[in-house]
């Protein structure tokens, strides 16, 4: 069995060029791991911000965004924790894996200075495993709420263990502004959400308004944690596929083809390409569906609310594409280690033809409704607009940094399944404004529909829909009941889950909303170690008080939609 | 058709014609369970599947529920769509308070009904810790079909409230008629 998409290669070590950057540093206090996904230093903490700094600003290597920051817990060593960072170069296309050991008393170097992104990601290592960050501005919980006590992800927690916040201990902000001689208006503080319409549910926002100026803001988020990363620690390999759904609910296919992978990784196990067809088919209707209801939920924001209608539409039809392949709408649960759960239906491929004619005349009314519209650009033109640099310092990716003029795309700098294989662009606009957050939504739509078109042309391959290794996937039924290999593979799955080697990887698909990661560590057991997202939207939404403040309090509500904010995989 | 009957005939004499009787409890009774206005508290998955409900396909307007107010002070229905967690706790708790009696309570999904498959440090393993609730409909999430079955059994559960609270009100007010007639009889002849 071939496969259409080879496996990332084995080991990845760094390129040569980098040896003078680490040479800059005392010997001994950078030490490169071999045998890993991608080229991974270990480093002394002392070092680290020094390091960084050097890393983003050096030419060889000019790693300008910090995709992710993770804590990994291993108990029985000392120093107990690392701290594991990943790096991206946009220039270069390259990546980096950091992981610093840390003990719980030694306090790692805060890089906000380098990459503002740090911010957020160092309030939840302190919030998950209690490590501290020495100059943080704001070091204080992020997900749990100011009632909980001890620290969940560390291994010696109780999964179950809950503690009940009490109305005191509710966090109130407290901002220290210089009172300004000439203002006209008394200063107020106002609270928005968490449950408010223009907040989409989860998210609360406390603005000090000055007259309808927003001087100062901040953000509480937390309110849809849900311990993803615990959960996935106390089920097997398998049972983490239904709690990926739940993360960027709006298109959960592309997050069980981005755990897949991971695992398939791990696994080394080749995925039959009627699989990687039909997975790139379907991630890229979830794609079309997710900026659907970006849109159409930004518009609602601004008052149009029959765009949301018309957004709708398509949605329900992808809906019932998916319902016929595997029986669910929303949380489909569809991929499967190596491969898909269930073979396609026999009508897919007219099915999904018919979406093709069915979906262009909606996004054609919804953009000759508002592309032109003046109330529209009024208020998007030139509204909480991000510079491209500026963009990727905050760690920004996907359709928001697209936006902002930075042409980075997982499937275009590090193509997956078929995506090297059919004709399609990378849509790019230069506004970083609201206005082209949108815009460039519709573009992608357009070019998600250009690379099924391809894809319906080529036809369906045929073969399995899933791996033939029984260490992996179940036998199919016929062979459980007649044949005795077949039965005893089919119990020790059932029994025992997948036994995935030890081993650890980095992979990355290109979600809805950016770049979804996912940082899996095994132990060689049945059940992951640690797997951490890399959620997109987590850095976005963690530059939005940068993006409201000095405008005023009607642009915040507008600039939230098109930032793709979803609760379920910011929170996790 | 219509029209020429209106013209044939004088209004006065159509109004006459067109009386109906009713109990002004069964009337209001009719009103409160086909005019709902929900409260749409949705969190998660569950939101996203109750905004298809209410898109044009599956149109929940159909049953009279569609207008959702994002005030409790403008609503009767609280529907939970989603996981509360600990944090959001104490947000939904003061929502409910905020609400104006008479008010129901749809717990939509299965977090919302017991913690869904997250039993895990932060997930409030169901809203019924903290307040009540009326119909539970199961799911993760529920489709629109589900949802819409949700609404039509808290159709009859707010008729059979009603009457409930009605005979409960009547009987209240028997026990204190009652009790003043005593507090009279046992008053002192002097007084």
């Amino acid at each position: 069995m071939s496969t259409l998409a080879p496996p990332l290669p084995e080991t990845a070590s760094a390129p040569v060029a980098w040896d003078a950057v680490r040479e800059k540093f005392p010997a001994g206090s950078i030490i490169p791991q071999e045998g890993l996904d991608q080229p991974t230093w270990i480093v002394r903490r002392e070092v680290l911000l020094d390091l960084a700094r050097e890393l983003r600003d050096n030419p060889a290597t000019q790693f300008d965004l910090m995709l992710d920051l993770c804590g990994v817990d291993f108990p029985d060593r000392a120093p107990r924790f690392d701290a594991v960072y990943h790096l991206y170069s946009v220039p270069n296309a390259k990546r980096l894996r950091l992981k610093v050991p840390v003990g719980e008393d030694q306090p790692l170097p805060s890089l906000i200075p380098v990459w503002k992104a740090a911010n957020w990601f160092e309030r939840e290592l302190y919030d998950m495993f209690g490590l501290q960050v020495t100059g943080h501005p704001n070091l204080r919980r992020i997900l749990c709420h100011e009632g909980f006590q001890g620290y969940p992800l560390r291994k010696d927690y109780d999964a179950a263990r809950r503690w009940i916040l009490t109305e005191d201990k509710i966090y109130q902000p407290h901002f220290d502004l210089p009172a300004g001689a000439d203002d006209m208006f008394e200063r107020m503080t106002v609270n928005i959400g968490p449950s408010h319409p223009a907040m989409h549910g989860t998210f609360r926002l406390m603005a000090v308004l000055d007259g309808e100026t927003i001087v100062a803001s901040d953000v509480e988020i937390g309110y849809l944690h849900r311990c993803f990363e615990k959960m996935s620690e106390t089920h097997n390999w398998q049972q983490v596929i239904p709690y990926t759904d739940r993360l960027n609910y709006c298109s959960s296919f592309i997050n069980n083809v981005g755990y897949c992978r991971t695992v398939e990784q791990l696994l080394k196990v080749e995925v039959p390409p009627r699989a990687v067809w039909a997975r790139t088919i379907l991630s890229e209707f979830s794609r079309i569906m997710d900026h659907c209801v970006c849109n159409g939920s930004t518009l609602v924001d601004a008052g149009a609310l029959s765009n949301f209608w018309y957004f709708f539409q398509p949605r329900e039809e992808i809906y019932g594409l998916l319902e016929s392949c595997c029986g669910a709408r929303l949380t489909v649960s569809y991929g499967r280690i190596g491969g898909l759960s269930q073979d396609l239906p026999p009508d897919f491929m007219e099915r999904s033809r018919r979406l093709l004619e069915i979906i262009p005349p909606f996004i054609e009314d919804v953009e000759k409704l508002i592309d032109k519209n003046r109330i529209w650009q009024d208020r998007t033109v030139g509204i909480a607009a991000l510079s491209g640099e500026e963009a990727v310092n905050w760690g920004w990716t996907g359709p928001c940094l697209r936006a902002s003029g930075v042409a980075y795309d997982v499937r275009r700098a590090h193509p997956y399944d078929l995506y090297d294989t059919v004709d399609w662009e990378v849509p790019v606009l230069y506004g970083g404004d609201v206005y082209d957050r949108y815009r460039i939504r519709m573009l992608e739509i357009r070019q998600s529909l250009k690379i099924i078109r391809q894809l319906l042309d080529r036809g369906m391959p045929e073969g399995p829909f899933i791996t033939d290794d029984p260490h992996v996937a179940l036998p199919p039924k016929e062979a459980c009941y007649n044949q005795m290999e077949a039965m005893i593979y089919h119990f020790k799955l059932i029994m025992d889950g997948i036994q995935v080697p030890a081993g650890e990887v980095y992979s990355m698909v290109e979600g809805a909303n950016g770049e979804l990661g996912f940082y899996t560590i095994s132990d060689g057991s049945s059940r992951p170690y640690r797997i951490k997202v890399r959620p997109p939207c987590f850095p976005i939404f963690s530059a939005f008080s940068r993006l409201i403040n000095g405008g005023s309090l009607s642009d915040a509500i507008v600039s939230l939609g098109g930032l793709n904010v979803i609760a379920g995989e910011l929170e996790r | 058709m219509a029209l020429k009957v209106l013209e044939d005939k004088d209004t006065s004499k159509i109004i006459g014609e067109s009386w109906v009787t009713a109990r002004f409890e069964d009337l209001e009774d009719w009103a409160q369970r086909n005019s709902f206005w929900p409260f749409p508290f949705g969190t998660a998955c569950c939101a996203i599947e109750f905004m298809s409900t209410l898109s044009s396909h599956y149109d929940v307007a159909r049953f009279g529920s569609e207008v959702v107010r994002f005030s409790p002070r403008q609503s009767d229905v609280l529907l939970v769509a989603g996981t509360i967690n600990d944090k959001m706790a104490p947000v939904l708790k003061k929502i409910y308070d905020q609400m104006a009696d008479p008010k129901w309570v749809i717990s939509m999904g299965a977090c919302a009904c017991s913690g869904g498959f997250y039993r895990a440090y932060h997930v409030m393993q169901g809203i019924d810790e903290i307040i009540p609730v009326d119909v539970y409909v199961p799911g993760c999430p529920p489709t629109p079909e589900g949802l819409m079955y949700g609404i039509l059994q808290l159709k009859e559960r707010v008729s059979r409230d009603r009457k409930k609270h009605r005979a409960l009100v009547a009987r209240a007010a028997g026990q204190a008629q009652e009790e003043i007639s005593d507090r009279v009889d046992a008053r002192p002849a002097s007084a």
